[in-house]
């Protein structure tokens, strides 16, 4: 057994790891454009860097090769959520080149920029507009370029297909210009980027980029990856949450041929030549845990509300909560009220690749391969964990098998890093489905109060939102209410929790929406004209317009067990309103949702057919949470670690899906990966209501209490 | 461990395989072929689908010693001389996934289908392929992809 030598913690550097002669061995001669915050930027542009480390102010790169292809790189990932199309359709936008000349390096912490990481609906936004921005200054950059070496007045030249063209008839290519040279630029100006109206590559249907290799299986996954002399490793663990090892007996695992048995404190893994001969060393082990006494299931809810956390409790993460006017002269004021409380499970991301990374030392640097939504984040947690400076380690993410907000850590990097160490060669280690089940992280459950009151006429007088443990997104209301008290409560919890696609916009809008069906009950108001009286915002009124006419709202002839219902709001810069239409038998206790109508607003549309894609995608994402998916857990441990019992969205499950784009020309191109989850699970709430009279406030719905109601 | 020959995508293969190795395990760690997927090792998501006699099987509940002598299919072995299947164009065609993982399984229990109903309907497709999950939700391209590949496509 070997024992983990404690160091001294050095102190981390920060910085980009790849110096200019390094990238160049990279990527070959050519131009090399880097885009830098205008605060950094101290050298007149196209002065070079400022040294060979000073890189880590430049947010992005390009790189022009002699053939006219052009590399890019950022520290964004792919998970499916299609920004290797998107941001490269982007590029080729501003740059005048063909899609098929882009190719884009992501997520490889050696070779490219700092990132925060892949989550919160940032990619568009944020790197999408930043790799415009230097996409248009190479554009410009050449331009000069050309000009100069013509001695040609600038304005008569113009950039298409990845060419410079004068009117005088000349022509270069973006490669031919830079001469086989190796230059760099850097870039700090503000170029004007081509309105959306304008674009050609950007806004289309464009295909995935690289779609075939994945209807080949020929993409390499994280699990998919073989090193030389690679071993398989396994970690064993506790037999509940929060356990420390008290005794372990590894001889008859050591006793097995080519197996090792890693123990440091409370991790034990082994190692093998190959996943049977791993698993049956693992099998082998006798550990004896000693595990404290944990909240369960049944009592999560009380546990929740009982337990605030000590610091910080209230507010938004810490800020004071959001206080208008005063809800008690709110709710005087009143003449219907309602109340009511809402709870969330625990539910699992569950991506169909489960956690897996190869770990690979070469002396005292490690390389890892792993699917991480923030490879930068898991480089530092590498570092931290094995004493080693920050240019020591590389962290790779090859295009992963999905994550929904479910992959922020390094846990399998750590594990498998640590059993390399110990074993002197790569080690793969892939998670099982029970692993990623139970050692993962899960979005938080919650509990959510509201009170609330309107006038006669419809208009709301007060609103009170009280959202414990799952979390502040989207917690703010998008309707006019003179008078509002809205807090988030942070709590004690009872299982590792952690990001979900769209945070806790999903279980704040759920009781939301939920709610303000009640409110409309109780003023005998159509549900969608109670929320238009209440909304002035033109974005979110287009939203609901549009589904419900899309849907057919109010149309709709009343038939036995039928349901309408529908829900919207925004966040993240993107607005939806969603329309389910459901079926439910009242003595199985079954829901059936037929047809799900969603209408979604993120500014101007960067890809059609991938947003299309994702917003359908999280309509059947979220029939899971609305649904049935719940984790099961009793004193520390899991009771459901297995998709036959825990149920995810099957082809069954799937209802006729029109999804509904409003594409705004005029309005910055916002994420779109989280926020269209966000409406259905209210939707189909507000439906069942219609349905049966009965009011459901948890989610998982519990579609069984229609039998007996 | 003992070396056998499997029949793997119309060539006879070698490999080394533990008495009760998993097919799944065989393919993608002793041939290399890891198109196929491991999502789950307990028969539940359809993404170590491959073809046994041209019939679905969940390779990873599939002891390797069963497949001898038999034809296995992998994603690996559908396209011909570079051109894509039907099959695999028509998810390529109609982009029907996202993050891919579970692609190469569901390709293969498609192909699996309209060998035998080559224009399945809406509810042939649902009862065949409810065994494939998609965790990132494109259920509803696939079934086009189906349609498109079976030829009932738009
Ligand atoms: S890996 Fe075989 S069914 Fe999931
Ligand atoms: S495309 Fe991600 S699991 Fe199907």
């Amino acid at each position: 057994m070997t024992e983990l030598e404690q160091h001294e913690i050095e102190r981390l550097q920060y910085g980009f790891a790849v110096s200019r002669r390094d990238l160049f061995k990279f990527v070959g001669a050519g131009l090399v454009v880097g885009l830098c915050a205008p605060k950094a930027f101290t050298q007149e542009s196209g002065a070079g860097f400022r040294g060979e480390s000073a890189s880590q102010d430049v947010d992005s790169w390009l790189h022009i090769a002699p053939d006219s292809k052009i590399t890019v790189f950022t520290g964004k990932v792919e998970m499916g959520q299609n920004i290797r199309t998107s941001l490269a359709q982007q590029v080729a936008e501003e740059l005048r080149a063909p899609l098929n000349s882009i190719t884009m390096v992501m997520g490889d912490t050696a070779l490219t920029p700092f990132d925060m990481g892949t989550f919160g609906s940032r990619s568009t936004p944020q790197m999408g507009s930043q790799l415009r921005k230097m996409a248009a200054s190479a554009r410009e950059l050449l331009l000069d370029m050309a000009a100069r070496k013509w001695q040609e007045d600038r304005s008569k030249l113009s950039a298409d297909n990845a060419t410079i063209i004068s009117q005088s008839g000349k022509k270069i290519g973006y490669g031919e210009l830079t001469g086989g040279q190796k230059l760099v630029k850097l870039i700090a100006q503000d170029p004007s980027l081509t309105p959306a109206t304008q674009w050609h590559v950007a806004g289309t249907a464009a295909t995935k980029v690289d779609g075939a290799a994945f209807v080949t299986g020929s993409h390499q996954y994280t699990s998919d990856i073989a090193r030389l002399q690679m071993l398989t490793g396994k970690v064993l663990r506790p037999n509940a949450f929060n356990a420390t090892l008290v005794s372990l007996d590894s001889r008859a695992a050591e006793a097995l041929p080519n197996v090792r048995v890693i123990r440091d404190g409370n991790f034990v893994g082994v190692v093998a030549p190959d996943s049977e001969q791993a698993q049956k060393a693992l099998s082998l082990l006798q550990a004896q845990w000693n595990a404290p006494a944990q909240p369960s299931e049944t009592e999560l809810f009380d546990y929740l509300k009982k337990n605030p956390e000590a610091e910080g409790g209230g507010g938004f993460g810490g800020r004071s909560a959001h206080i208008v006017g005063s809800i008690e002269t709110g709710m005087s004021s009143a003449t219907k009220t309602a109340s009511g409380t809402y709870t969330v499970a625990y539910i699992a991301h569950a991506p169909l690749e489960p956690r897996a990374a190869v770990a690979e030392w070469t002396e005292d640097r490690l390389t890892v391969w792993t699917g991480t939504q923030r490879p930068f984040a898991v480089r530092e947690e590498l570092a931290s964990a094995f004493h080693l400076s920050l240019d020591h380690v590389r962290v790779i993410v090859p295009d992963t098998g999905s994550a929904y907000g479910g992959k922020h850590t390094g846990d399998a990097a750590v594990e498998a890093a640590r059993l390399a160490k110990a074993a002197g060669r790569p080690v793969k280690l892939v998670w099982t489905r029970e692993e990623e089940f139970t050692w993962a992280y899960f979005r938080p459950a919650g509990v959510i109060e509201i009170k609330s009151g309107a006038k006669n006429d419809g208009t709301l007088a007060a609103w009170e939102f009280h959202n414990y443990n799952s979390g502040p997104a989207a917690i703010q209301t998008p309707y006019n209410v003179p008078h509002q008290k809205i807090e988030f409560h942070a709590t004690k919890y009872p299982l590792r929790q952690g990001s979900y696609r769209g945070l806790a916009g999903t279980a704040n809008h759920f009781a939301r929406e939920s709610h303000m069906d009640e409110l409309a009950q109780a003023l005998h108001m159509d549900p969608l004209q109670f929320r238009l009286k209440n909304i002035t915002d033109p974005r979110l009124r287009a939203v609901f317009e549009t589904a419900a006419a899309k849907f057919g709202w109010g149309k709709q002839r009343a038939r036995a067990n039928h349901g309408f219902g529908l829900a919207g709001g925004f966040e993240k810069g993107g607005y939806f309103a969603t329309c389910a239409e459901v079926t439910v038998d009242r003595n199985a206790g079954e829901v059936k949702i037929v047809r799900v109508v969603e209408a979604f607003d993120c500014g101007a549309v960067i890809n059609p057919n991938g947003l299309r894609n994702q917003i359908s995608g999280a309509i059947v994402q979220g029939i899971g949470g609305a649904m049935f998916e719940t984790v099961h857990f009793v004193n520390g441990r899991i009771l459901n670690p297995h998709f036959r019992d825990y149920r995810v969205p099957r082809f069954r499950d799937v209802p006729q899906i029109e999804v509904e784009l409003i594409d705004r020309k005029d309005a910055p191109s916002m994420g779109a990966g989280e926020t269209p989850i966000m409406g259905l699970a209210p939707a189909v709430g507000n439906a069942i209501f219609h349905a049966t009279g009965v009011r459901l406030r948890s989610m998982p719905l519990e579609t069984k209490k229609l039998a007996s109601k | 461990m003992a070396t056998i020959t499997l029949l793997v995508n119309g060539s006879q293969l070698q490999a080394e395989a533990a008495a009760d190795e998993s097919l799944l395990s065989v393919l993608r760690n002793g041939l290399g072929l890891t198109g196929t997927k491991y999502g789950c090792g307990e028969g539940q998501c359809g993404a170590c689908t491959v073809l046994l006699d041209g019939k679905p099987v969940r390779s990873c509940r599939t002891p390797a010693a069963s497949a001898i002598g038999k034809k296995i299919s992998t994603i690996e072995g559908l396209s011909r001389n570079g051109s894509l299947h039907p099959v695999q164009q028509a998810f390529l065609d109609e982009e029907a996934f996202q993050c891919g993982y579970c692609t190469p399984g569901m390709i293969m229990s498609a192909v699996a289908l309209l060998q035998n109903t080559p224009n399945p309907t809406d509810e042939q497709i649902v009862q065949h392929m409810n065994g494939n999950i998609c965790r990132c939700g494109t259920y509803p391209r696939v079934m086009a992809a189906i349609h498109k590949a079976g030829g009932k496509g738009k």
